[in-house]
């Protein structure tokens, strides 16, 4: 049987991949090998692959304050599974590595289907971050300090105060509208722009690309 | 007795947080209710100060949670109050001394203790924060008028809702209407329109707070004081009464705000 446990190092910590099985017995064997050698891995940040095991807040923040009491602090999560990634985006972690194992081609976004949204109906507050490979739909406001980085195009139906990138894969045509445009920067494509001092009323509006700029106009039925 | 846990927290350093613990636990204790305050600033103790109680130490919360000595054994009495307990810190450890799962120990035991156990928060939201909050039923997020904490206080409610311990309600420590009026600080409305969360306080810039920690003598109970009277304010809304929020600002501006905005 090979091990459900594999570790390697990276330049961020240690890349711990889990295998396959009941959640519960993979958990419990991945604490069992840090009490086994805890001088491995007192102090060390971890990423963890856990493949397509699906994980709850509960699940999560469990196993997370159960490391940082042997004394480690796990900050990313990397996952097949859109519920876990939410899950670990919820609880502040990171769910990309900069360096991708070498034999992980995956793409950084994989392509989900066609007009498949993200629909995210909360606040998306300070240190939040978002990434979706298409468009991504905002039910609440995004404060400064959260980011959204979509494939296509974002709607926020609240404030938008924080950071959108739309087209974050090239594609010029996606917009970004909200009730109230004010973020602190806007990126559309390869374009950036950070949001004009306005005075007055805020009204929703609407900003695309359009020769090579980010323009803001007003959003309304046409 | 089945104690309801509040913990105080801010991720921003500074704001206030010790001393609306030894305030709002003052004000508590002075209407009869038994309290047990709890410093979850391990290594950097500062509630017992707060409060007048440094030199009455004898085993601090590592020792409980340490098995050295029993749970009353580390409740200090205050003497002014017989109804205020203080668990202090302890000075020479780190926060990697407790965990969680401890402090979720400690505050099922301390339930059947007293009516409220309020805990002292560090700044940050690393281990020391995860201690504080393991245990609570409700967490008040302070922050002052000032955009640095508020950015914090914002990500602190976002953790907060994932961890499932929210809503969060809020304090808003320092306010200063003089130059909020001047425009030089962000006024109440603002705060709550980025966090839309509940307001359980505002308590004004006061010198006097400064000069009372100093004493060790908590200004809740002075009556001319105005950031004391807020933090009475405070506790009677945590006991259920409904105070009206002092007229420190324009009333009508704060009426708008609770009948026009819900939290998410
Ligand atoms: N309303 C107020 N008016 C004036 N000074 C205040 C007020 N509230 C707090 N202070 C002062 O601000 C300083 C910091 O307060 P305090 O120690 O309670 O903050 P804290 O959030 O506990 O800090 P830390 O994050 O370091 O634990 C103290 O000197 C205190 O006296
Ligand atoms: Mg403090």
């Amino acid at each position: 049987m090979s091990d459900p446990i594999q570790i390697k190092g990276l330049r961020e910590g240690l890349l711990v991949t889990l295998g396959d099985g009941p959640w519960e017995e993979i958990a419990a064997a991945l604490l069992q090998r840090v009490t086994d050698q805890p001088a491995f891995f007192q102090g060390a940040r971890l990423a963890l692959d856990i493949g397509a095991h699906e994980l709850r807040v509960v699940e999560l923040s469990a196993l997370r304050d159960q490391l940082s009491e042997r004394g480690m602090t796990l900050w990313a999560i990397l996952s097949e599974s859109p519920t876990t990634e939410q899950t670990a985006q919820n609880l502040g972690m990171a769910t990309r590595i900069s360096k991708p194992r070498p034999e992980d081609a995956r793409p950084v976004f994989e392509a989900p289907a066609e007009n498949v949204a993200l629909w995210v109906h909360q606040t998306v507050r300070s240190g939040t971050r978002i990434e979706f490979a298409g468009p991504v739909v905002v039910l609440g406001d995004v404060n400064p300090g959260g980011e959204i980085m979509a494939g296509g195009s974002v709607i926020v139906w609240g404030r938008l105060r924080g950071v959108v990138h739309a087209g974050a894969q090239g594609d010029e045509k996606a917009v970004v509208c909200a009730l109230d445009l004010a973020p602190t920067q806007l990126r559309i494509a390869a374009e950036i722009a950070v949001s004009p001092q306005r005075s007055g009323k805020s009204h929703p509006e609407i900003a695309c690309l359009r020769d090579g700029q980010i323009v803001a106009e007003l959003w309304q039925a046409s | 007795m089945t104690a309801k846990i509040i913990t105080i927290t801010s991720g921003k350093g500074g704001v206030g947080k010790t001393t609306a613990v030894a305030n709002i636990a003052v004000s508590l204790a002075a209407r009869g209710q038994k309290v047990v305050c709890i410093d979850g600033d391990i290594g950097l103790r500062n509630l017992d100060v707060v409060l007048g109680l440094e030199n009455r130490i004898v085993y601090d919360l590592v020792d409980v949670i340490e098995g050295r000595c029993r749970l009353r054994q580390a409740m200090i009495r205050d003497k002014r109050l017989p109804e205020l307990h203080l668990i202090p810190a302890a000075q020479t450890r780190d926060k990697s001394a407790v965990s969680p799962s401890d402090m979720i120990r400690l505050g099922d035991e301390l339930r059947e203790e007293c009516d409220w156990v309020i805990i002292d928060s560090p700044a940050g939201i690393e281990r020391g924060f995860r201690n504080a909050i393991a245990a609570a039923d409700k967490v008040l997020v302070m922050t002052n008028p000032e955009v640095s904490a508020v950015r914090d206080a914002d990500r602190v409610v976002g953790l907060l809702d994932a961890d499932e311990k929210g809503p969060a309600s809020l304090i808003i420590n320092r306010l200063n209407i003089t130059m909020v009026k001047r425009g030089d600080m962000l006024a109440v409305e603002d705060v709550l329109e980025l966090l839309a969360i509940e307001l359980i306080g505002i308590v004004p810039e006061d010198e006097g707070v400064i000069v009372a920690s100093n004493r060790g003598t908590p200004l809740a109970l002075d009556p001319k004081s105005r950031a004391g009277l807020a933090f009475q304010n405070i506790a009677r809304r945590i006991l259920g009464e409904e105070i009206p929020f002092l007229d420190l600002e324009n009333h009508n501006l704060l009426q708008r705000i609770f009948t026009g905005r819900k939290t998410t």
